[in-house]
C-alpha cells in the first residue's frame, strides 16, 4: 500500500494503481463471515439495549415522487416521539428527505435534537452536470440540512475514470461547507466486491464523513457482506490516515433482527468505538415499526400487533 | 403389439415369478427399511421444522411409536400469525364464491387421499375411521356451499327512517387463533371450515394427542389452491403456545373449542381481553351432529353502511 496517500489523487494513473492495489476481497470467505455474524444470538437485556440503540442510530427516510409537507411533518413527529404512548422510547438520529422538504423538516424538528439529512447530488441516478449538483447541494445546505447524502457517479466508476469520481465528491464536500457528507455508493450496481472496497476507499480519500451502502431504490441493498467490507475498509482507513470515517447501510432492513446483525457486525468488524449514532445509522422507514414493536413486546411480554403503530 | 403376443409373454412372467429368483426378490422385500415420514409445521404455505428444533413422540392408541412430530414453539406461533396476517388480505377479497370453490377443491382432494386418512386415524384409534373421513369430506362439502349464502342470511337492509339504504353485511373478523379439538380429522376440519369459507385466516394448534391426521391435511391444503398463508397449522404443546396466541395483538379471535382444561381458557380469555378479541368458547361438541351457522357467525363481524337513495 502506498504510504503517502496525499498525492494519490493527483492523476487518474496514481489513483488506479492505488485502488487496484488494495487487496482482493475474498467473496466466499465476507458472505460466510457475515453469514456466521449473523447467527449470533442477541437475548433479554442485551438485545433491549441493541433495540434503543438500533433506534437512536436510524435515519428515518422518505425518498418518495408522492412525498408532501404534511407527510414530511408526520415523519418529523416520529422522529422525536416514534411511539407517543412511551415516552422512554429514543430519539432517532436524524430524517432524510429530498432537498426541496428539508425546509419543512428543519422546521418541524426545530429543537428537537433531530438532524436533517438531505439527498442531493441528482438522486438516485446521479446522472446530471457537476454544476447542477452542486446547485442542489448548496440549496439543501441553504435550507438547513445537517448532513448531505451524496450519490457517487456509478457511470464513471465502472468506467475506471477514478478521478471524476474523486473531485465530484471533493466539489460537493466544499458545497456542504459544514454539513457532514455521506457518499452512497450503491453497491447494488457495483457488481463486485473489489469494487465496493476500491469505491470506499475511493470515497473517504476524497473526505467523505460517511460512507453508505444504496439509495434504497436498487436491488440488491445493504447486504451484510457489503456492509462488513465497508467497516473493514473504515477500520484500515482510520489505520492508516487517524481519520474517522462513519458507515451507513440503507435499503432493505426492515426487521429488528436484521438491524441486530448489523450492530453485530459493527462490534466485531471495528469495535464499540463505532456502535453510536455519531458512527453509524441505518437508512430504513419501515425498520422503526418493527424495532417499536420488539420493543413493546419486550415490556409487556406479548406479541405486539401493527394495528397500534402508525402507517407510514 | 398383437393379440397373439400377450398370453405368451404372460405366461412367461408367471413362470419367472414361480421361479427362484422370485423368492430371492421376495426376501429382499422383507429387508427394505420403510421410509418414515418427517411431520412438520405447516406455515405461510410451507412445511418448516419447529424453529426450536424440537419435537415429540406420537404413540398410536396401543401405546406403539407412530412418528415424531415437531414441538412448535411461541416463535413459531409468531411466524403463523404474520403468515395469516399477510394471506388476510387477498383471502378477504376474494369473491365468495371463489372460496366455496376453494374449500370444495378442499373436499376434493380431501376424498382422494381416503385410504391414507383412514389408515392414520385408525392408528390414532378413530373407531369407524372410514365413516369419519365420509363425513369431514361433508363436512368441507356442507361449508363451501355457504361461501356465498351467509351474507344473505345474516346480512340485511334495514327499515330506516329517512331517504336512505340501510344495509348490513357480515364482515370476517381477520386472523383467528383456532385450538382444535381432540378429534383429529372431522373435529379439525369442523372448525376450520367456518373460520376461512367467511373470508378469515387462521392459526390452528392441532390436536396435541393426534397431531399426525392435522400435517397430513396441511399437505391437502397445500395442493388444493388455497393461498398460503389462509390455514397455518402448529403441533405441539397446547399449554405452552395458546396462552401467546391469546395475548397476541395481531390476533383477532379466538376459537377455544380444544381447550380441555379450564384453568387455561380463562388464562386464554384473561389475555384475549387486551386487545378485545372475539372468543369462542362453545361447551359440549357432537362433531357428527348438523353443525348449524353457529361457527360460521362467531367470527363475523356486521358492517352497517348508510346509502342515499339519489333522486
Amino acid at each position: 500500500m502506498t504510504t503517502s496517500l496525499a498525492d494519490v489523487a493527483s492523476s487518474n494513473v496514481t489513483l488506479r494503481t492505488f485502488l487496484h492495489g488494495l487487496p482482493g476481497v475474498d467473496r466466499v470467505g465476507a458472505d460466510q463471515r457475515a453469514a456466521m455474524l449473523g447467527t449470533r444470538s442477541i437475548k433479554t437485556t442485551a438485545k433491549a439495549e441493541a433495540i434503543d440503540l438500533a433506534i437512536r442510530m436510524v435515519d428515518l427516510t422518505t425518498l418518495e415522487g408522492a412525498d408532501t409537507p404534511g407527510k414530511v411533518r408526520a415523519m418529523c413527529a416520529k422522529a422525536v416521539h416514534p411511539d407517543p404512548g412511551d415516552p422512554s422510547v429514543p430519539k432517532v438520529a436524524a430524517v432524510c428527505v429530498y432537498p426541496d422538504l428539508v425546509a419543512q423538516a428543519v422546521d418541524a424538528l426545530k429543537g428537537s435534537g433531530v438532524k436533517v439529512a438531505s439527498v442531493a447530488t441528482s438522486f438516485p441516478s446521479g446522472r446530471s452536470s457537476l454544476d447542477v449538483k452542486t446547485t442542489e447541494t448548496a440549496f439543501a445546505v441553504a435550507a438547513g440540512a445537517d448532513e448531505i447524502d451524496m450519490v457517487i457517479d456509478r457511470g464513471a466508476f465502472l468506467a475506471g475514470d477514478y478521478v471524476k469520481v474523486f473531485e465530484e465528491i471533493v466539489a460537493i464536500k466544499a458545497a456542504c461547507g459544514a454539513a457532514h457528507l455521506k457518499v452512497i455508493l450503491e453497491t447494488g450496481e457495483l457488481s463486485t466486491y473489489d469494487n465496493v472496497r476500491r469505491a470506499s476507499w475511493l470515497a473517504m480519500l476524497a473526505g467523505g464523513d460517511f460512507i453508505k451502502t444504496s439509495t434504497g431504490k436498487v436491488q440488491p441493498a445493504a447486504t451484510l457482506p457489503v456492509t462488513l467490507i465497508m467497516l473493514e475498509a473504515v477500520r484500515d482507513f482510520l489505520a492508516t490516515t487517524g481519520r474517522k470515517v462513519g458507515v451507513k447501510p440503507a435499503g432493505g432492513i426492515r426487521t429488528t433482527k436484521d438491524a441486530v446483525k448489523m450492530l453485530v457486525l459493527v462490534n466485531e468488524t471495528v469495535g464499540e468505538g463505532w456502535l453510536s449514532p455519531d458512527w453509524f445509522r441505518l437508512g430504513a422507514s419501515t425498520l422503526l415499526n418493527d424495532l417499536l414493536m420488539q420493543r413493546q413486546k419486550m415490556a409487556t411480554g406479548r406479541y405486539a400487533g401493527p394495528d397500534y403503530f402508525t402507517l407510514d | 403389439m398383437s393379440k397373439t403376443e400377450r398370453p405368451s409373454r404372460a405366461r412367461a412372467s408367471a413362470e419367472l415369478a414361480a421361479e427362484g429368483p422370485g423368492e430371492r426378490a421376495q426376501s429382499r422385500d422383507s429387508v427394505r427399511l420403510a421410509v418414515r415420514k418427517t411431520y412438520k409445521l405447516y406455515i405461510g404455505g410451507a412445511f418448516p421444522r419447529s424453529e426450536s428444533g424440537r419435537s415429540y413422540v406420537v404413540t398410536s392408541s396401543k401405546g406403539d411409536f407412530l412418528a415424531n412430530a415437531s414441538k412448535a414453539s411461541r416463535k413459531d406461533a409468531r411466524d403463523a400469525v404474520t403468515a395469516a396476517r399477510k394471506a388476510f388480505g387477498g383471502w378477504s377479497g376474494a369473491t365468495p364464491y371463489n372460496r366455496g370453490q376453494i374449500l370444495y377443491r378442499v373436499a376434493e382432494m380431501l376424498e382422494s387421499r381416503r385410504a391414507q386418512f383412514v389408515a392414520e386415524l385408525s392408528e390414532s384409534g378413530t373407531k369407524k375411521a372410514g365413516e369419519v373421513v365420509d363425513a369431514a369430506v361433508d363436512r368441507l362439502v356442507w361449508y363451501a356451499g355457504w361461501a356465498d349464502k351467509i351474507a344473505a342470511v345474516t346480512g340485511s337492509t334495514n327499515p330506516v327512517a329517512g331517504p336512505y339504504f340501510n344495509i348490513s353485511s357480515p364482515e370476517p373478523t381477520g386472523v383467528v387463533a383456532v385450538v382444535a379439538p381432540d378429534e383429529p380429522l372431522l373435529g379439525l376440519i369442523s372448525v376450520i371450515a367456518p373460520v376461512i369459507v367467511t373470508g378469515n385466516t387462521c392459526v390452528v394448534i392441532a390436536s396435541e394427542r393426534a397431531p399426525l391426521p392435522s400435517i397430513t391435511l396441511a399437505e391437502v391444503l397445500a395442493t388444493s389452491d388455497l393461498p398460503a398463508g389462509v390455514v397455518n397449522i402448529l403441533t405441539g404443546s397446547v399449554k405452552e403456545i395458546a396462552p401467546w396466541l391469546a395475548a397476541h395483538m395481531d390476533v383477532n379471535a379466538l376459537d377455544l373449542t380444544g381447550v380441555g382444561d379450564e384453568n387455561l381458557a380463562i388464562t386464554c380469555e384473561e389475555a384475549a381481553a387486551e386487545n378485545l378479541k372475539r372468543v369462542f368458547r362453545p361447551t359440549g361438541a357432537d362433531w357428527s351432529a348438523d353443525p348449524g351457522t353457529r361457527r360460521l357467525t362467531a367470527f363475523l363481524e356486521t358492517k352497517t353502511v348508510w346509502h342515499p337513495t339519489g333522486a
